[in-house]
């Protein structure tokens, strides 16, 4: 504790608060802690009753997961898909977000009020005439959009759209005109302006961004269930084929679970500050 | 796989646009408009992304609302006869069993998310306010709140169902084996006692969400305001009501809305949850929709379906942004 400064608080309060705390912490990895510790464990330990200690440990699910269901072909789809899907998405927010960050134009808060305001749409509104146009497109033009990787990377690209423009929109408004007109007068186009001196400016924005986009490709559920078939069914709906008709394999579950948990949450924790940062920026306007 | 690779080669006979092609392809253009347009080129992927993925479609929902779109028409849905408002009569003909099942739902799904929306909100501005010092470990307490969030959605709420289960998840094994609270095993994924059990998962996933936000919007509080009304004598409550919340209010505003947005609209969670079919008392709108149109294979009550509910969140959200932006000029 630092010495007591005039706008220290009061113990009682401390004290509350280090126990909430405590009890959020618990809350928070209950589900952490249950999915390490079944994971270990063969599967008659999983279908009796829960033992917090796990009684005999065993790394065999961390092998079988990839034998019972064709994980590592989901794993791949979900990879490429979010990669592919975070990429294009951050691009096409970048440019929008210059746009609107930086030059009057009409239409502008039309545009800034659409594309917020799809971010309200129930999925479930346009899933089914999304499913029959891309059935259509595929039919009329032979771009396989239903049922492939590229219609899931094009779906999930606008998903993060508005929030990724909304927020980038906050940031670029932060850095200094000054910056990007002074490229300007040195002949620089519009384009180099913005790549050359304003997307390093605004780098923390677009890590969070990119964060953002690719979590939200990443975890999607309602729509791969839909729009994905067996070659290309992505993990968000995968994992759903360890329960058999007649049996659970909880263990494997959980290990399969584990495993396509650390890529995003490593990824997320080590660079959770640039989405503090962005938001500090974007959001709080 | 031959089609794939073909298609990623480039077209044969086209030659690679050079970098600086555009500038001089337009030049004919005078560059007065070519600035005035740069603007709406910058857009234009955004607009055609949108308007593929969301704006189409949605025109395309709300034609099919007036169709009798059933299995039989699916392949050549645009030639499915007309059926008027005959969609959303069977919708809101809440004395037939369709209509009370989707009120039933929509009631479910409202008391849900005002009690998911609270708890986060809630959750995140008390953890947000006692983590606005510094103090050894926040960095690390931070992670550990934002986890929840991190986690991928199906992944974390596949082990929620673990721990729901009957026989070996561990909530009964706490509630009953070890505090001896109930009198025999509840079951939580089927039954009234669904609806607890969904609140949890939801509140546990977006509760770091709020923190996130409200740790944010904490750090633009500038510490001289605390150290101002220190030394004149105000406690720690009187701060939390006086500096922090009011400098929240701007945050709170899209906060409390997307919160609601998300949660009203939430599928994923109950979809992974209980599976396909939801208990009643977990059956949130979206997925009571779902299983409207994929599971009866009906789309045009779906489709109306979905139409009223977008109709309910315009309405609610047009409200609450008025109120809100009023309120928040009264006070400025």
């Amino acid at each position: 504790m630092p010495d007591r400064s005039p706008t220290a608080p009061p113990p009682s309060f401390v004290w509350t608060g280090r126990i909430v705390l405590t009890l959020l912490t618990v809350f928070s990895l209950l589900p952490v802690y249950v999915m390490l510790s079944s994971s270990l464990k063969p599967l008659r330990d999983v279908t009796g009753a829960f033992r917090w200690i796990p009684d005999h440990l065993t790394a065999r699910p961390y092998v079988d997961i990839w034998r019972t269901i064709p994980l590592g072909r989901y794993f791949v789809n979900s990879i490429i898909v979010a990669t592919a899907a975070t990429g294009l998405s951050v691009l096409v927010a970048t440019f929008a977000a210059y746009a609107v960050s930086r030059y009057r134009f009409r239409g502008k808060r039309v545009f800034t009020i659409t594309v917020l305001s799809t971010q309200m749409f129930p999925g479930i509104l346009f899933l089914l005439p999304l499913f029959l146009l891309y059935v259509g497109i595929g039919n009329t033009t032979g771009i396989a959009l239903y049922g492939s990787r590229g219609g899931l990377i094009l779906t999930y690209l606008t998903f993060s759209l508005p929030f990724s423009i909304w927020m980038l929109v906050g940031y670029f408004d932060s850095i200094p005109r000054g910056l990007d007109e002074a490229a300007l007068v040195d002949g620089c186009g519009p384009l180099r302006a913005l790549f050359r001196v304003i997307v390093p400016a605004a780098l923390p924005g677009i890590v969070a961004v990119a964060i953002y986009a690719f979590m939200t490709a990443w975890s999607e559920v309602l729509f791969a269930s839909v729009m994905t078939n067996d070659t290309t069914r992505t993990l968000a709906i995968g994992l759903r084929a360890y329960a058999t008709e007649t049996d659970v394999y909880w263990n494997q579950v959980m290990a399969a679970s584990l495993v396509v948990s650390v890529p995003v949450v490593a990824g997320f924790l080590l660079l959770q500050r640039y989405l503090v940062a962005g938001l500090t920026a974007g959001a709080v306007k | 796989m031959t089609t794939t690779v073909h298609r990623q080669a480039p077209p044969a006979g086209r030659e690679p646009r050079p970098a600086r092609g555009r500038s001089g392809l337009f030049h004919f253009i005078p560059e007065r408009v070519r600035r005035a347009g740069l603007p709406y080129l910058l857009l234009l992927p955004a607009l055609f992304f949108e308007l593929i993925v969301h704006v189409i479609p949605m025109v395309l929902g709300v034609v099919m609302s007036f169709k009798e779109l059933t299995q039989v028409y699916i392949r050549h849905w645009w030639g499915a006869p007309w059926s008027g408002t005959g969609n959303y009569r069977v919708a809101v003909r809440f004395n037939a069993p369709i209509g009370r099942a989707l009120l039933d739902s929509f009631l479910i799904t409202c008391a849900f998310t005002v009690l998911a929306v609270g708890l986060c909100w809630l959750l995140g501005t008390t953890a947000a306010i006692l983590m606005q010092d510094r103090f050894r470990g926040r960095g690390v307490l931070r992670a550990v709140f934002l986890t929840p969030y991190a986690l991928p959605l199906y992944a974390s709420v596949i082990v929620w169902a673990f721990m729901f289960q009957h026989d070996n998840g561990l909530v009964n094994h706490v509630l009953h084996d070890q505090l001896g609270v109930t009198g025999d095993r509840p079951f939580w994924l089927i039954g009234d006692n669904s609806f607890w059990s969904l609140l949890v998962v939801s509140v546990w996933r977006n509760w770091p969400f709020a923190f996130l936000c409200v740790m944010a919007g904490l750090q633009n509080i500038p510490r001289e305001l605390y150290e101002a009304s220190a030394i004149d004598g105000a406690g720690i409550w009187q701060q939390i009501r006086r500096i922090t919340l009011p400098s929240l209010r701007s945050v709170n505003q899209v906060l409390v809305l997307v919160l609601f947005l998300w949660t009203f609209n939430d599928f994923a969670t109950p979809f992974v949850l209980f599976g396909r079919s939801a208990p009643a008392a977990g059956d949130l709108i979206s997925v009571h929709i779902y299983s409207a149109s994929f599971v009866t294979w009906n789309f045009g009550t779906g489709s109306a379906m979905s139409v009223l509910m977008l109709l309910f969140l315009s309405l609610v959200t047009a409200g609450y942004l008025l109120t809100t932006n009023r309120t928040r000029k009264n006070r400025a």
